[in-house]
């Protein structure tokens, strides 16, 4: 596909401020992941970064959004959570976290001895569950962004053929 | 909980809830569905719910509100008599 170069008025106010709120809704993003005690969580988090995505896309148009968020990097970061969420519970399940207590794997994988299994479950259920869940649900809103604004323009292209 | 905050935003909620149903213009629809969003939020908020103030704040107002107006770019704006 050519790419073409749509003429549309361009707002300096509204770009500057994309560029300046694109990392802080990132880190709020990131924030509401993982660092809240209480609420918030992976869904939330996630679908406030795909909103900072979504915006950089609506204001600079999608080519300018694929070089900031690619497809490769999109379906990297949507398998990647489903592997740290399945990942969370296959070391649940290997280490006697919190599934198969008689399997006694700690014998032989003495993890939890230093890390406690407090600590270990904790990190699991309030990091890398929360991470995993987060970056799929970024990564499928915001392909879901690209296909139907790449549609439209693949519309009018053949509209004007 | 206080109770004439409450009154007022379900109040809000109706008006931009019949409002949306009864404009013909789909882009004041979804403009007015986002804002119901919102004033759920707040509601949800009013209620106790962080949790589902946040979603509700972040999947109603933010996405659902993006992707339905990509959505709009590609039907006619304007609903038939």
């Amino acid at each position: 596909m050519t790419p073409v170069r749509k003429t549309y008025k361009r707002n300096v106010i509204i770009e500057v401020t994309t560029n300046l709120m694109f990392p802080l809704i990132l880190l709020f993003g990131l924030y509401v992941m993982i660092g809240t005690g209480g609420t918030g969580g992976g869904f939330q988090g996630g679908t406030i970064l795909a909103s900072a995505y979504i915006l950089y896309i609506t204001v600079f148009g999608h080519e300018k959004g694929r070089e900031k968020m690619p497809e490769s990097v999109n379906a990297l970061f949507k398998s990647l959570g489903l592997f740290l969420y399945n990942g969370a519970g296959w070391i649940c399940v290997l280490f006697s976290l919190a599934t198969a207590q008689w399997l006694n794997m700690p014998a032989f994988w003495p993890v939890t001895d230093f890390v406690g299994v407090a600590g270990a479950r904790s990190f699991l259920v309030g990091y890398m569950v929360s991470v995993g869940i987060g970056l799929t649900v970024m990564a499928a809103f915001v392909s879901q962004y690209f296909d139907l604004a790449w549609k439209e323009d693949d519309e009018m292209e053949g509209g004007e053929e | 909980m206080i109770v004439p905050i409450d009154l007022l935003l379900l109040l809000f909620l109706l008006i931009v809830g019949i409002a949306a149903l009864w404009v013909k213009d789909l882009l004041a629809a979804i403009v007015l569905t986002g804002a119901y969003s919102f004033i759920m939020a707040n509601v949800w908020l009013q209620l106790g719910a962080t949790d589902v103030a946040f979603t509700e704040a972040a999947v109603g107002a933010g996405a659902s509100t993006a992707l339905m107006m990509a959505c709009l770019s590609r039907v006619p704006r304007w609903e038939k008599k």
